[in-house]
């Protein structure tokens, strides 16, 4: 699931490649058969069948499935989620990037590292963290009682799983691009008399735009596609704690293939969109080069 | 603006990087730093502009003390090595960025801004380039563009971290005469940073040498030249011959004319070309041999080989003018006589 591999340009690879190093034409073509057949088999084949298995009954049967109040809330939800995780997520890169390219601090290998966590980690168990904090039974359980605020089962965890989910996607694409970008063009501007704040927003924020928006596009597909640690959190209440992943789920362990398979093509979709946008973003941050 | 920094130190953990530097540039002055890499000269450029503070000291431009300031509100031009150009931004664009960010009240019109900008692409020589983006242009030119941009906020004090550094050969030339010039006709206070004596003694009106991070010898390129205060300013400016008294040299300086007999020293450095080379007349024991020679256009530099008597060779480099050199008619091999000049004594 986590996708944190650098933009790749095909063309490139190949120029590099000397011709001693070029395989013979049938290693060459059982390869590209091999992985071309791959792809069909396990992502363009389920893909159609999704959208196959979700139209079997007809449109009209697709679009009640979809209108559903149940349906429709898992989107709010799910769409929720995703309008307050990425943004505070892009906030949070952007820091932690600028903190380790631009300082020196204690702490600073052992930041980095505990940015990649919940990559490492199983989304379970971040889901668990959650429960174990703030759950009837957590740390800060009696506490929430009390005073009536509901966190685990509730909107407030799935968001706050979400957050723990995404948080790496940001920074990752952040740190190495401004490492490698060095911080003269920064130092310039201040020199010429420009604040902090300006420098920021001038010099920073276009030097590193196309990779900021690849971040957030990651971050926003994980956001709204994450079942793991969601799924710990939510409590399945319908129309009310499930997100789009989970309704899927809940559909489908019901029979209810059109509803399950409607549900499941948003997401689809939504993994198109974000390839081609994702592809776009590519395209132009080589073409600025 | 003159510039006046006290008993600067900088240290990066245990390293110092400047150790007490105390150093007074008059205005209209362009002064080189000049030391081999890690004396400190780059760290102390920064600290004048304000991009790195120093651990203790003051810095005083024209009187004030801006030891303070923020390196935004200094009042300094700063020319990195690399050039620093903003990349999405227009040649132009780049140039009026310090006008650009002006607070609202200070800031000139639209047309106040076209005017100037053009002006000093103009004293760059690059107008032509107003609408290019920094990577379509040459290293020479990016320089230029990024003296024009620092220019723009009229510093008081214009500072470049090794202007020439990532030039090739030939553009480097042309533009040290041109920062000559420019300097010239703008008189804006400068100091630049470099490692290479050459383009120090060739652009500077002043020369600080550094090592280790204190002050070795402040002075105009000549004085640095004729006068070294000490045998590392000797070494690092020019090329020099160094001969220990500790060993067995005493004498044969005596045979080359040199009188060992009242100096207090105990090094002696002496530079090409105040060796005289003249075909041997007698023969002595500490002889010595020409080795070979190269043309280095108008001199010719002449590898000699020293022997002494315990059977030891040295190497001693001299240098005379072609014209003269041709009518001693020497061939390698032949022994010759040497008479020194000048020399410099060190402890």
């Amino acid at each position: 699931m986590s996708t944190t591999a650098q933009p790749i340009n095909p063309g490139k690879l190949v120029e590099r490649q000397q011709l001693a190093l070029q395989d013979p034409d049938w290693v060459r073509w059982s390869l590209i058969v091999i992985a071309l057949s791959f792809i069909g088999l396990f992502i363009c084949l389920p893909l159609g069948l999704v959208i196959f298995k979700a139209l079997s009954k007809g449109i009209e049967a697709y679009w009640e499935a979809l209108s559903q109040p149940d349906t429709l809330a898992a989107i709010r939800l799910t769409a929720l989620t995703a309008v307050v995780t990425v943004p505070l997520n892009t906030v949070f890169g952007v820091s932690a990037a600028w903190a380790i390219t631009r300082f020196d601090f204690k702490g600073k290998s052992l930041l980095t590292t505990l940015i990649d966590l919940p990559f490492s980690v199983s989304p379970v168990i971040s889901g668990l963290i959650f429960v174990l904090l703030f759950g009837a039974e957590g740390w800060f359980g009696d506490w929430l009682i009390e005073h009536d605020v509901k966190i685990i089962f509730a909107a407030p965890g799935i968001i706050l799983a979400t957050l723990f989910i995404t948080f790496p996607f940001v920074a990752r694409q952040l740190i190495p691009l401004m490492q490698e970008m060095g911080n003269q063009e920064e130092e310039a501007a201040l020199s010429l008399g420009a604040s902090g704040w300006k420098m920021f927003w001038s010099v920073t924020i276009p030097n590193i735009k196309w990779a900021l928006l690849y971040g957030v596009l990651l971050c926003n597909a994980r956001a709204m596609g994450e079942f793991g640690a969601v799924s710990v959190v939510s409590g399945h209440i319908r129309g009310l704690t499930n997100t789009l992943p989970l309704h899927v789920e809940v559909n489908y362990n019901e029979y209810n293939i059109v509803g399950a398979f409607a549900g499941a093509s948003i997401l689809a979709a939504l993994a198109i969109v974000t390839l081609i946008l994702k592809t776009a973003l590519e395209w132009k941050s080589e073409s600025e080069r | 603006m003159s510039i006046l920094l006290s008993n600067i130190s900088k240290k990066f953990g245990a390293f110092s990087a400047l150790d007490n530097i105390n150093l007074e540039i008059p205005e209209g002055e362009l002064v080189a730093l000049l030391g081999p890499s890690g004396c400190g000269k780059t760290t102390l450029l920064r600290i004048i502009a304000g991009l790195e503070r120093a651990d203790q000291g003051r810095i005083l431009i024209s009187g004030q003390d801006r030891t303070e300031h923020d390196v935004s509100k200094r009042g300094i031009g700063f020319v990195f090595q690399h050039y620093a150009l903003f990349r999405h931004m227009t040649v132009f664009e780049n140039v009026a960025f310090g006008l650009r960010v002006k607070p609202r009240r200070d800031r000139p019109g639209e047309a106040i801004i076209r005017k100037k900008v053009h002006d000093l692409l103009n004293l760059v020589q690059l107008d032509w380039l107003h609408d290019r983006y920094p990577d379509q242009l040459s290293g020479g030119q990016r320089q230029r563009i990024a003296l024009a941009r620092a220019l723009a906020v009229e510093p008081s004090v214009l500072l470049l971290d090794e202007p020439f550094g990532a030039l090739d050969a030939s553009v480097r030339k042309d533009l040290r005469q041109w920062l000559r010039n420019l300097h010239h006709d703008l008189n804006v206070t400068s100091i630049f940073v470099t490692h290479d004596q050459e383009e120090a003694m060739e652009v500077a009106s002043q020369v600080v040498v550094l090592n280790h991070g204190k002050i070795e010898q402040q002075g105009t390129p000549s004085e640095i030249y004729d006068q070294p205060s000490n045998a590392f300013v000797s070494g690092f400016i020019g090329q020099t011959n160094v001969f220990d008294l500790g060993h067995q040299d005493a004498d044969w300086l005596q045979t080359a004319g040199l009188s060992t007999l009242q100096q207090q020293g105990k090094i002696v450095h002496v530079r090409p070309h105040d060796i005289v080379i003249e075909k041997s007349t007698f023969d002595n024991d500490a002889f010595v041999i020409l080795k070979d020679w190269q043309h280095l256009g108008a001199l010719i530099r002449i590898e000699l080989v020293k022997n002494s008597v315990t059977g030891q060779s040295a190497s001693v480099y001299a240098e005379m003018p072609n014209e003269q050199f041709k009518l001693l008619r020497l061939n390698k091999g032949d022994k010759v006589d040497l008479k020194i000049r000048h020399a410099h004594w060190f402890h």
